[in-house]
Formats: structure tokens, sequence, C-alpha cells
């Protein structure tokens, strides 16, 4: 029954929301009759036309209060309260614009920050490959070795049958990364690719915008289809967007492939952080991984795989489905499959893909940008205070005409609104200039492209809307608290008279600049710390010359160049650089220090050394070519280099470094023993000094080197010592390498001091990150500073006039006001020392070298934060110290 | 005369609805009809009228419409809804057997005082 009135109540609920004036021109032409009609009626009684009116209107009663009620009866009170309100606030905000600007500016800041963070991490961790349809139902699949959850990856055959019996799996395909080296001309390149399974593009809803993707029968065969698809980036900066690409070849690893496609653009590929450039079919295994054909051996593991589930089927269904295939698989093929099981994993916990390594970072960036929408929000509260007591002659008028205190909240939270709508739709356009900014921050690592997406979507979009909402009631219930404690009379006089209003409101006041000036203290702290780490790590002894040294590489297999031949090859040019007289000396070694390749390691073992039970020593080494330690000036403690001679024909050999020898052989000299190297024994001749093998910050470990002739590769780094600087020292090397052969083409050619650098990438992130939100939350402090300093200063206008007539002189208010607000800046110094040395151990792993309560930076931060503060007090306190006291005391 | 009573706020939504039950009628016809029909012992504030007609249409019960009035005038004329009938009886009912319960009290009082 109350829906059917609810009905009939519609038409006059719509037209008093949407024609609100004609109502109530209709209402005032019904009281008038009412009126005339009730004077007729007086008339006909026998009174007086005089008399009548009179008497009718005294009947009515008041016609504005009949109004008034007619009008709150009518209901839609509250929408047409909110948009007057509306109008009203913009008119406010028009009429002072440099306070809106500020105040919307910090806003945008504040949440931009925030929501362009959360689209990284969103981007990350729920889409993280663009371009890929339904992501939401992608998991990775990869193999488990029972009594581990680590993912290792699986078999052909075993992921054929998977897709074979699988039910709940809509899709199945295999994406495993590689790599290839790319010669175009002159210039050689490492690409990062993909061998994939025939059904990827069609499986992830990506279509080759030239040519097409691969078919099935491109997953048969052993190297039996050479094509390859390639990136639009790699068709776009290598090939110059040629558009007859389609059909031409291309050597990839010394193969040639037919190039049969072109991704869209926007696509980068399956593995998190990284744009691949090129892929390869199944078929082509061999040619991109080692370890010879693999497509027909159950037991060989090399693939990394994805699943798409059916809709509606959840990971737990899957996962039970999956692993009982597993147990079958287990059962019909014990030879190779005992033990080992298949796991599913949510895309943002890839086993195989970067993500991982950048969550730390992320993590950190959440926090930091939480803090400075904290000083945002610190700072517009305080904005707002300043502009409330400055409105406080208006709002005392409404209060005293009738307002209710409720009506009052409602106009200044639309108000806050308002701020925070703008705020927000501003943060949410600097979020999406952002949305690709992360991969700026994260510098490239030579020969690979990282591309890592962020998405503004609708989840970064609500968070955003939240956190406006959030703000809002902040920013709008501060002036409401403000005119809470009102006092009419106060107000409406022409001045306070007291020095800082009541106890209650200075110490809100207060309270935020304090708080704002303790967090980017904090802040300052913190990227100081960080920069200081960053120099220490980066000039750090290495253990290796970092000058002088100049680092690439060959690129003989995609040349096709087999073993004898590349072993010629090496010495023919390290016989020709040694003979130029700018080449002090120069060595081959499969892995540069600090590189991204991993080493080579093996089980050790030494005569005369029993190892505790558990403890199964395997140590990393490297294979250098003979004068590796001389070129890269690493001491030689003891023994010999590696010669010419020391190659495969010879007896094994090999070089410890110091903490092996202190660990091994107890610190006695080691030469002329023998170490266990893959099963071999080989001999000791020489102990290098310890230095830095795959990072800056590790700690002492024990290492070896064995010739490269021993362990032989066909494309190891080429380093040399010179006194030519980079430019010069490539061409003479492009000259003594074409010489030999017109083919060949150079890696990227860096100093090992650049090498060093690229290494410390991540510290250089939380450096740039801290100090840009640093400086940030630095600059939102000053301008909360000076607002509330203004606010003191025009608030206590008559207590400087009364001091001026005292006698005090211009420089002594000047002092006065500098004071006041130096006191503010010592509490919130005070407050972020103190929260400073509570967090700053969290920075841990990040710092290096350095304490986390260094005194010095410490030191510092407060010089910055104190002129800092000084600059923002020094307008008002100039103000203040003009203060005419004649003008301020009559009022 | 007798002085006339105050009415409660309910009291004068049923009165108005029990007088537009009857036929559509504008403002100050309403007004004049209780008057009469009640021999003059209720005359309600006029001033309470249409605050009451409004919140009455607010809540569905009645409608209006603009009408020609008896000398040829143009008037807002009231009417009363489907869910305002059904509402009249609800409120009749109410009144009557709150009436009732009075009744029974004054009742009691008069026999324990006699």
């Amino acid at each position: 029954m109350p829906f059917e009135a609810w009905l009939y109540s519609l038409p006059m609920r719509l037209r008093s929301l949407l024609r609100p004036n004609q109502v109530d021109q209709e209402l005032k032409e019904e009281l008038r009759d009412h009126l005339e009609q009730q004077i007729q009626d007086n008339v006909q009684r026998g009174m007086s036309s005089e008399e009548a009116r009179y008497s009718a209107l005294r009947a009515l009663g008041g016609l504005t209060q009949i109004e008034q009620q007619c009008r709150e009866a009518r209901g839609g009170r509250m929408l047409r309260h909110f948009a007057q309100d509306l109008r009203y606030g913009f008119r406010q905000l028009r009429r002072a614009p440099g306070f809106s600007a500020l105040t919307i500016l910090c806003l945008t800041l504040g949440i931009g920050a925030n929501a362009a963070v959360f689209s990284w991490l969103e981007g990350i961790l729920f889409r993280p490959y663009p371009s890929v349809a339904h992501q939401e139902r992608l998991f990775a699949l990869a193999a488990t070795a029972r009594g581990d959850t680590r993912a290792e990856e699986m078999s052909w055959p075993d992921f054929r049958d998977l897709k074979r019996y699988c039910t709940l799996c809509e899709e199945l395909f295999v994406s495993k990364i590689t790599g290839s080296t790319l010669s175009i001309g002159d210039h050689a390149e490492t690409a990062t690719g993909s061998i994939v399974s025939a059904n990827y593009f069609d499986a992830l809803g990506v279509h080759p915008i030239l040519g097409r993707g691969f078919e099935p029968a491109d997953d048969v065969g052993n190297d039996s289809h050479p094509v390859v698809v390639i990136s639009y980036q790699l068709w776009q900066h290598r090939f110059q967007g040629d558009p007859e690409i389609i059909g031409k070849m291309q050597r990839f690893n010394n193969v040639p492939h037919t190039i049969i496609g072109v991704a869209p653009d926007g696509f980068y590929g399956t593995f998190v952080g990284w744009a691949i450039e090129f892929w390869v079919p199944v078929s082509m295994e061999e040619t991109f991984e080692s370890g010879g054909y693999k497509l027909e051996d159950r037991g060989a593991r090399w693939i990394e795989a994805y699943v798409r589930v059916k809709p509606g089927v959840s990971r737990a269904q899957a996962q039970q489905e999956v692993s009982a295939i597993a147990s079958r698989l287990e059962t019909n093929y014990p030879a190779t499959n005992r033990g080992w099981g298949l796991g599913l994993w949510p895309l943002w916990q890839t086993p195989f893909n970067h993500a991982g390594s950048l969550l730390p970072t992320l993590e950190v960036m959440v926090a930091v940008v939480a803090f400075v929408l904290l000083i945002a929000c610190a700072n517009v509260g305080n904005l707002l205070l300043v502009r409330a007591f400055a409105r406080r002659h208006e709002i005392g008028v409404r209060v005293a005409v009738g307002a209710s205190r409720f009506r009052l909240f409602q106009q200044l939270l639309t108000e806050g609104l308002i701020l925070s709508a703008l705020g927000t739709a501003g943060g949410l356009l600097l979020a999406y200039g952002c949305r690709h900014a992360l991969v700026l921050l994260l510098p490239a690592r030579s020969g690979h492209a990282m591309y890592l997406p962020g998405e503004i979507d609708w989840r970064v979009m609500a968070w955003s809307a939240g956190l406006g909402m959030m703000v809002t009631l902040i920013v709008g219930l501060v002036p409401a608290f403000e005119a809470r404690n009102l006092d009419l009379a106060v107000p409406l006089k022409a001045e306070s008279r007291a020095v800082a209003g009541p106890h209650a409101r200075a110490w809100m006041r207060s309270g935020l600049v304090v708080f704002q000036v303790g967090l980017s203290f904090i802040l300052l702290v913190g990227a100081a710390l960080l920069l200081k780490s960053l120099e220490k790590i980066r000039t750090a002894n290495p253990g290796f010359s970092t000058t002088s040294v100049v680092t690439t590489g060959v690129s003989l297999v995609a040349a096709g160049y087999d073993v004898p031949r590349a072993k010629t090859f090496q010495d023919e040019l390290i016989d020709r650089l040694r003979a130029l007289p700018s080449v002090e000396s120069a060595a081959f070694a499969r892995v540069t220090p600090l590189d991204y390749e991993t080493y080579s390691s093996t089980p050790i073992a030494v005569d005369g050394y029993q190892p505790p039970l558990e403890e199964q020593p395997e140590i990393e080494y490297n294979q250098v070519g003979s004068g590796y330690l001389a070129t890269l000036g690493i001491p030689l403690l003891s023994g010999r280099e590696f010669t010419r001679r020391d190659d495969e024909t010879a007896p094994l050999v090999a070089i410890v470094n110091r903490t092996m020898m202190m660990r091994y052989w107890g610190g006695q000299d080691p030469i002329g023993r023998r170490l266990e190297v893959k099963g071999r024994w080989a001999r000791v001749v020489g102990v290098a000094a310890d230095s830095k093998y795959e990072s800056m910050r590790e700690t002492p470990r024990p290492f070896f080197y064995v010739p490269l002739r021993q362990d032989f590769d066909r494309g190891p780094a080429l380093n040399i010592r010179t006194t030519q600087p980079l430019e010069s020292m490539l061409a003479t090397l492009l000259r003594e390498v074409h010489r030999l052969d017109e083919n060949l083409a150079l890696y990227e050619m860096i100093t090992l001091q650049e090498q060093v650098n690229r290494s410390t990438s991540e510290q250089l992130v939380a450096v740039t990150l801290v100090s840009i939100l640093g400086g940030l939350a630095l600059l939102l402090a000053g301008v909360g500073l000076y607002a509330v300093m203004s606010y003191t200063v025009a608030q206590s206008t008559r207590e400087l006039g009364l001091r001026m007539a005292l006698g005090a002189g211009p420089p002594n208010l000047l002092r006065l006001v500098l004071s006041r607000g130096l006191r503010l800046t010592a509490g919130g110094v005070l407050f972020g020392a103190l929260a400073g040395l509570a967090l700053t151990r969290f920075l841990g792993n990040l710092l290096y070298n350095v304490s986390p309560h260094d005194p010095l930076v410490f030191g510092t931060a407060l010089a910055v934060t104190t002129t800092t503060a000084i600059a923002a007090c020094l307008s008002p306190a100039w103000r203040a110290s003009r203060t005419d006291p004649a003008r301020v005391l009559r009022q | 005369m007798p002085t006339p009573t105050d009415l409660l706020q309910g009291t004068l939504d049923l009165l108005i609805l029990q007088t537009l039950a009857l036929e559509p009628m504008h403002g100050w016809g309403i007004a004049q009809r209780i008057q009469q029909v009640s021999k003059d012992v209720l005359q309600i504030g006029q001033g309470s009228l249409y605050p009451a007609l409004y919140r009455l249409e607010y809540k569905g019960w009645i409608r209006s419409e603009w009408g020609n009035s008896e000398n040829n005038r143009r008037a807002k004329f009231y009417r009363l809804t489907a869910a305002g009938t059904k509402q009249l009886e609800a409120e009749r009912a109410t009144w009557n057997r709150l009436s009732a319960a009075i009744a029974l009290v004054l009742a009691k009082h008069a026999e324990a005082s006699s």
C-alpha cells in the first residue's frame, strides 16, 4: 500500500524538484485566492473592506511562515539545499582563487600520486599483460617436485597430456622466455623472445597486424619450422617499419628464420616487466635452448606454461584436476615423473617473471605516497582553517539569521565535496599521464627493454574515489569543527582580541603543521640516507678497476662460428689487441662481474677438507682467458695467472680467491693442491684477491676461476684495459674485428664503472622516488606553515598593534612572528626526528654502510627544514612588522 | 459560540480526508465545510490548513489540479486518491477504537465516583 501512495505522490515530487519556482508561484496564488475569498466572505457578513482585509489576514496568519511550512512539507528539501550549497560553494571558490587553486593542487598531487602508484601496482598484479584477453582467468602452470613448493619447469610431453586431459581448462599455452643475438648490419644486440606453442596468439586473443600467427603444424618436428613473429617495436626500430617485412629472412642464433607476422602495437608478450621482441614456435626449441632436442623427452623440463580456465571455474577446482592428472602421469611414467606434481599460480605470483623483484620497491612507494596524501590533507585542512577564519563574519550572520548547525555543516561539507571532487578529477588525470612512468624509474639493463604497464581501470578509479571521499570528510569537517565552537558575538565584532584563539582551535592548527613538518622531515631523512647509501655503493671498491677497463662482446654464435673456429678467432683477436699501443691488456671471460648473466656453479671437493655433513659446498666460478686478472686489475696474491698453455690439452687448473683459500685450506697457501670441479680434479695455480662478483652489496664469498679453454664458451665477454676513451676504443676494436671477419658485430661497449652503476639500479629507484616525494612533502609543509602563520598574524593584529603602540619596533615584531613559526617548526622536527629514528630501520636492506641514525643526515635534514620554515614565515612576519598601530587599534 | 478546540495534526489530516471523500474541493472550501458541518465547533487555524494539504499530497493521499471555482476563479482543487481512500478507512477505524477506549475509561471513572 505504501508503494501505491508513493506512486501517487510522484507527480508532485517531480514537479517540486524540477520546477520549484513554478510550484512556489502556485502556492502564492493559492494563498492569495484564499485570502480574497475570505475577504469576500467577511464583507458579505457586514465588515467594511478594511476590516475584512485585516480580519482575513489575522485568520490566516503569517504568509511567509505558511509558505515556508508548505515548502518544507513539499519535500525534496535535501536536494534543494544541496543544489543551493553547490552553487554557493562554486561562487565562494571563484571569489578566493588563490586559496582554491592551492587547495585543489594539493589534493591533486596527493590523490594523483596515490592513484598512479595504485595503477602501477594494479598493472603488475592484476593485469600484467597488456592486450591479453581475460587475464582474470589466467594462471601460471608449473611443475612441483613433491615436498617443495617451488615452481619448476615442466616437459613438453607432460604439457601435451595435460592439454588432452584437462576439462576445466579452456586454453593452455606455452611461453618460455629465451634470448637471441640479432645482428643487423654492424651492430649486435640481444633480443628477448619467447618460445611459444602454436596456439599462443589465438589463446591470448592477440592477432598479428601483418601476416599470421603460428599453425598447429609448427608444434611438431625438430627445428623444422624456422618461422618467427616479431613485435611491433622490433619492426619499427630494427626494420624501420618495412611494409614488405613478411617473408623476409632474419638470422636468429645463426639460423635463418622467415618473418611471418608482426604483433600489434601494445602487445609485449607474457613475461612481466620485459618487452618480448620475437616469438618462435616450439619446434625451434633446440636452436634457442641448450641441451639438445627436448620435445620428445618427458624428463627434459624446460617449459613455462599458462592455463586459462573456463568461466566460473575457481583456481582451487582447476588445481584439483591438474593435480589429479599429474598423479596419473606419475603412475603411467614412473621413470620420469615420480615425485613430480603440477601447480597453478595466480598471475601476480607467477614464478617465472620479474614482478617478484619489483614488489618490495612498490611497497615502499605505496607507503611513501600515503605519506604524501597525509601531508596534502593536513595542508588542505590548514588552508581551510585559515579560510574559515576569514569567513567568520559570514558564518556568524548565517547563524544569527537562523541557520541550524546542521544546515551549516551541510554547507561546509558540500564545499569540501566540491574541492575533493575537483582534486580527485585532477588526480586521476595526473595518474593517467603517469601511468607508464614506472618504467622510467627503472633504468634499462643493457640489451633488455623493460615494459611495465599501468592501467587506469575501475579499481583505480574506485580507489581514488574512495580516497576522495575520505578526504572530503576530513576536509569538510575541519571548518565545520571550527564553526561548532562559534561564539556569535565574537565574530560579529571587528577583531578578536585574543592572541591565538581559543585553545581547541589553536591546538588543531598547530598540530597539523607540526605533523606536516614532521612527515617532511622523515621523508628528507629517508632520501638523504638512501642517497648516501647509493654514493657509498657506487664508490665502494669492487675489487677490480672501474676506470680504464671496458667490456663488450662479439656475437660469434649468431655468425655461425663452431667451436674450433671460435677458439682461433678469440686467440687472434687477443693478439691483435695486445699489439696495439693503447691497449694494456685484453682477456675474454664468460661472465662480466655485476652482470645480469649468472655464473656457472658446481659442487666441489677439496683434498683434506671434510665438510660438515649437511653442507654441500657448491661454489660459483667464472671461465676466463689468460691475463684476465691483470686486465681487470684484480690483485694476484700468490701463484700465477692462466696462460695460453692452459688449454684443453693441458692439465686442469684453477685460480681460487682469498675467501676460498681461508675457508677450505685454513689460510694456507693452496698452490699445488687439488680441487674437484664438476667431477674432475684440477690443480690450484694461483690465489686472487676477493672482489665483487654479483652485486656490490654482497659479503665476501668463495669463488674461483678456470681457464676458458678448459670450459669453453663461444660467446664470452671481452674485457679490455686501455687508455683510449670509449668511442675511439670501440672504433679501434671494430676495425680489428672486421679485419678478421667482416660479418661480425659487437655488443654494447661500456666501462666497468657504468657496469657498477647499472647494477645499483634498485637503489637508484628508491633514491629518486623518495627524493622527489620528500621534496614535494617539504614544499607542501612550507605552504602549510605559511598558511598557519598568515592566519595567526591576521588574527592577532590587535595585539601586534598594541605592542607597536607600546614601543616595539618592526624588527621586534618580525622576530616575534618568526619565533612563533620556528617554535612550530621545532615541534615538527622533534616529532619527525623521533619518528625517523624509529622508522628508518625499515629501510634496512636498502642501506649500505650507512647507519639509519646517521647524525650528519639528520643534521642536514634539520638545516633544510629550518631554512624552508624561515622562508615560509618571512612573508607573514614582514606583514606583521608593517602593522599600522593607529589603524588597527581604532577598530 | 463554543471556543474552537485545538486540533492535533493527525486529526486535521483525518478531517481533510473525510471532507474530500465527499467531493473534490479547494482549500478555502475545505475550511468552510469543516466549520459548517461541525456546527462551528471546529474552526481550524487556516494557517495550518495549507501545510497540511501539502503534506497529504506529499504522502500521496490527495491529488491537486487547477480548475474553475463557483465564481469562475481559477483555484486549486484537491481530491482523494485511491491510496487516500484506504488511508481514510484506516484512520476512521483507529479513531473509533480510540474514542471507544476513552469512553470506556470515562465510564469507569463515572462509575467509581458515583
